[in-house]
């Protein structure tokens, strides 16, 4: 492609005057990747998150070992070397293994709070924003109260009482997660509900739960998915915290908050046994947080200095 | 002419606002709790699928759960259930701990101040530090410091704070001997010493025993500093978006042609003005580290209503579990709407309208 | 032009860089002051504020700068320190802004406000800036200066506020003022109020001032010479008494487009602007 033809083709994008609506469409996400890939941190989420994508579909073909079986003769707690770079713990797993197959497990919680709690949120928030009245008032009574629940510790009582795994776990999660977006949803249901385009599909006598759920949530899905990409770091401590405190996966699973919950017994001698997990949790979290700012920024300029 | 001149008119109207801000604000509270117990009994009895078994375990005797059935009032409408708990939640009734076999309400007691203790300390150092770096990467924004603060900031919203506490007790505590091993006071002390308030670090002061300060302070240290550390990201961050937007407004403009210096507008005039936002911010940070303190205090085995709960967890003592949840639940709400509050009252801008 | 020339501008330039390109606020525009009341008129964006700023040194920091002379009573403003700039304002140059309700600090009292100009510019006690505080609320006509020394700039109206805005401007004797629309965001029945309180301090302290208006009727009223500004440039320069006789045709629109009772106005006349007149 010539210098030329990219030029003319950045120009088509950036006009003031597009032609169609999928020109203004296309112009306006070139100008927020732009802002996006501007920004480098954000960036360095975006790496981070595909590797964790990559990672976690090629764990069979990258590990070197087995994740759940290991050498309990020669090889308990081996400091990192050269075969094991992260060591081993102390059942002779090798622990680098191990984290690579855990990625799968927090790919796993994420993505299954995310489609349980975001559904559930948008349900509430569109629903509350389009009735008004006194179903709004109710709905987003009760999502204020679970907004102002301690999440971390409900979460704790929901698994305790549904008994510790790690589907209750997400489960647990997603019942302490889904008021901000109910929030967000209606927010936006707001912004619309009383707009003409509305109007006139409510003349052509769709029904009330047609245009809640043809018009009004597709406009809600993209603020959404900038809240859900910001609570990931969230959701993927709060997961780990669960499997730590044994509440999460249990055992012999390679999750990686309940790794360190069994590194914990010879963290002040075989430290790495508990450290290299940790600190998987540590990217993949700030990972999730840089895009997620990367977002918020690129999409909403106003909040550019926030 | 002024706003000033019809002053009785507005006083009653400032009354009648008040009061109906005052209505809102109860009805909020009363909600809200009631949602938490609502929660926790739905989580303490309808989830189980026999309550009994829940609390007493698989192995008491036949009578033993017959009567406690009836004790609990399981034969009754959950709608009755319901308001029974309730009104014996108000008092303080949570029922015996199977663990401990004392009451849930008086262990609680013993463990209150421990956490408060500690989360206490932990929201001072991070509004002690967190708030002139949050300063600092406004007034430099875009420059190397506002980049370092903000990476501080994002590592502390991303990293486990149970890992984190782990690998600070391998450094400090094992390889360097800095602080003390985890708990909240040495052996020695442990019966030797007689709180008052049950915040050791004051009352030990309070008594002149300065050997056992300094050695809860060695305790609490590592703990608190770890807690500020969390509070500190949440808190540099808020506090850079509101100075920010402060150092924006006309009358740092003006605050300039006064001819004032750079570090008057800062800290006299901006900061001034974020101040009242702020107050919300450590507020609500301080509600999060009391909630923060179930990992931390596992991780230092403080014993505060955090260790409580997961040594609870850990024998499915499931009164002791939601006792210790609806507690730091009420403390956490109790503190979110204070902070709401507060912000009306602290702020003058705060009109009648 | 009466006594002694107090701020001389020449070629002043003010430069935005932004992402799309340099924006040119300013383009060269010159004048001088002596002790004598000039007003600056020009449609919205016309770069009126920002020669003001730049004049008291508050342009933004990412903009650049520049002019062949810009000097008040004889010191090089864009060579003096930032520290030298600082000691000149409020004590020696005052500016007045647009709104109060924005521009005084919303949790300080007035009291307070007013005093700080004054402690930051002279030795003085804690009672005795009081006291002048209180004696300032007095000239510039407020009522019950005691009691609106401890009000908090919200609790007051607007005039008001505009007025304790002039007393906390004014109360470091400065030689001169500009006053960037201080009426625009009044009532208009205070308006008349606050321009006379204006009108009397700078004459009674006989203090040179740029009084920077959207309306051309207004600023000749109030003035002695005007500038006229468009796109960054001064396209007319001219004596108040003078302005029927203005001769560039945009000073000529703006002065058609103003009101006046008894005439018949359809069309509704539009202000003209040619890309010449900018060149
Ligand atoms: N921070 C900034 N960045 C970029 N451009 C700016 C900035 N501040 C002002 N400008 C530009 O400078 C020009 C002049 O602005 P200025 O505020 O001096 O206008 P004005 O004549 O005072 O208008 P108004 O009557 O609306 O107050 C405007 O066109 C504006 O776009
Ligand atoms: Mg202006």
């Amino acid at each position: 492609m010539s210098a030329d033809t990219i030029e003319s083709r950045r120009a088509w994008l950036l006009s003031e005057r597009p032609a169609s609506r999928m020109q203004a469409r296309l112009g306006r996400a070139y100008v927020a990747w732009r802002r996006f890939s501007a920004n480098r941190l954000a960036f360095l989420g975006l790496l981070i998150i595909i590797s964790l994508l990559v990672i976690a579909a090629l764990a069979g073909v990258l590990a070197p070992y087995s994740p759940t079986f290991g050498d309990l003769k020669g090889s308990r707690l081996l400091a990192p070397c050269a075969e094991h770079w992260f060591g081993t713990d102390d059942l002779g797993r090798d622990i680098l293994s191990r984290i690579l197959y855990g990625s799968r497990w927090t790919l796993y919680v994420v993505i299954l709070v995310a489609v349980i709690a975001a559904p559930v949120g948008l349900l509430v928030g569109t629903v509350a924003g389009y009735a008004g009245g006194w179903i709004d008032a109710v709905l987003m009574r009760v999502t204020d109260i679970f907004l102002a629940f301690p999440k971390l510790i409900l979460a704790l009582a929901f698994v305790a009482a549904l008994g510790p795994g790690i589907e209750n776990a997400v489960l647990a999660i997603a019942i302490t997660s889904w008021p901000p977006y109910a929030r967000i949803a209606r927010a936006e249901t707001l912004t619309v509900r009383n707009s003409d385009y509305i109007k006139a599909v409510q003349l052509m006598g769709a029904s009330p739960f047609r245009i809640v759920l043809r018009h009004i949530m597709p406009l809600c899905i993209s603020s959404l998915i900038v809240r859900v990409t910001l609570d990931m770091a969230g959701i993927i401590l709060t997961a780990a915290g669960l499997g730590f405190l044994g509440l999460g996966a249990q055992p012999p699973l390679p999750e990686w908050g309940t790794m360190i919950a069994s590194g914990r017994r010879f963290v002040l001698d075989q430290w790495w046994v508990a450290g290299a997990p940790g600190f998987a949790i540590l990217i993949v979290s700030l990972g999730f947080n840089l895009l997620g700012d990367g977002l918020r920024d690129a999409l909403d300029p106003r909040s550019g200095d926030q | 002419m002024s706003a000033v001149e019809n002053g009785a008119g507005r006083g009653s109207a400032r009354a009648a606002a008040f009061a109906s801000s005052l209505g809102r604000f109860l009805v909020i509270a009363i909600t809200t709790y009631l949602g938490l117990l609502a929660v926790t009994f739905f989580i303490g009895r309808v989830i189980p699928i026999d309550p009994v078994l829940a609390v007493l375990g698989d192995r008491a005797p036949a009578n033993v759960v017959e009567r406690t059935r009836r004790e609990m009032g399981l034969d009754l409408p959950l709608i009755q259930q319901f308001y029974i708990y309730v009104t014996s939640a108000l008092h303080g009734d949570f029922g015996t701990s199977v663990l401990t076999t004392n009451p849930v309400m008086t262990d609680i007691r013993r463990a209150l101040p421990a956490t408060t203790e500690l989360a206490t300390l932990g929201t001072l150092i991070g509004a002690l530090f967190g708030v002139p770096l949050g300063v600092l990467a406004a007034v430099k924004r875009g420059s190397v410091i506002d980049q370092i603060v903000r990476v501080i900031g994002l590592v502390g919203y991303s990293v486990p704070i149970f890992w984190l506490g782990l690998l600070a007790l391998v450094l400090f505590y094992a390889k360097l001997q800095w602080v003390a091993f985890p708990a909240r006071l040495d052996v020695v002390y442990e019966y030797t010493f007689t709180p008052i308030t049950g915040f050791y670090l004051l009352d030990s002061a309070m008594q002149g025993q300065w050997d056992v300060f300094h050695d809860a302070f060695r305790h609490i240290i590592l703990p608190a500093a770890l807690l500020g550390y969390f509070s500190l990201a949440y808190i540099s961050r808020m506090t850079r978006s509101f100075m920010l937007n402060e150092l924006t407004q006309e009358y740092i403009v003006a605050a300039r042609a006064k001819g004032l210096s750079e570090t008057r507008i800062i800290w006299g005039h901006a900061l001034r003005n974020a101040a009242v936002p702020m107050v919300t911010v450590i507020a609500l940070s301080y509600a999060g580290l009391l909630e923060g303190s179930v990992l931390t205090e596992t991780v230092f085995s403080w014993p505060g209503i955090g260790l409580y709960i997961t040594n609870s967890l850990q024998n499915a003592d499931m009164n002791a579990v939601l006792g210790g949840t609806i507690v730091i639940g009420s403390v956490f709400i109790g503190i979110n709407l204070l902070s709401d509050l507060l912000y009306r009252v602290l702020d003058p801008r705060t009109k009648v309208r | 032009m009466s006594g002694r020339t107090l701020l001389d501008v020449d070629d002043l330039r003010v430069t935005f860089p932004t992402r799309t390109g340099l924006i040119e606020a300013v383009r060269g525009v010159s004048f001088s002051l002596g002790r004598e009341r000039l007003g600056i008129v020009g449609e919205s964006g016309s770069g009126k504020s920002q020669t003001g700023r730049a004049i008291m040194g508050l342009t933004p920091p990412q903009a650049r700068i520049s002019a062949s002379k810009l000097a008040f009573d004889g010191v090089d403003l864009l060579a003096a320190s930032p520290r030298e700039r600082r000691a000149l304002r409020g004590k020696r140059i005052a500016m007045i802004l647009q709104d109060p309700k924005y521009s005084l600090d919303p949790v300080m009292s007035i009291g307070r406000q007013i005093v700080e100009t004054l402690r930051t510019h002279e030795k003085v006690g804690k009672a005795e800036a009081r006291d002048r505080a209180l004696a300032m609320l007095e000239a510039v006509q407020i009522r019950d200066p005691a009691r609106v020394f401890d009000l908090h700039p919200h609790e007051v109206s607007g005039g008001m506020g505009q007025r304790a805005m002039i007393a906390m401007m004014l109360i470091a004797g400065p030689e001169m003022m500009i006053a960037d629309e201080p009426t625009s965001a009044l009532d208009v029945t205070v308006q008349l109020d606050v321009l006379g309180i204006l009108d009397r301090l700078v004459s009674e302290r006989g203090m040179g001032l740029i009084f920077i208006s959207h309306d051309l009727r207004l600023v000749s009223s109030f003035c002695d010479r005007v500038i006229v500004m468009f796109a960054g440039k001064v396209v007319e320069q001219l004596k108040a008494s003078e302005l029927s006789q203005a001769q560039h045709p945009y000073t000529r629109g703006l002065l058609n487009c103003m009101p006046r009772i008894g005439f018949e106005r359809h069309p509704l006349p539009v202000l003209d602007r040619k890309a010449e007149w900018a060149a």
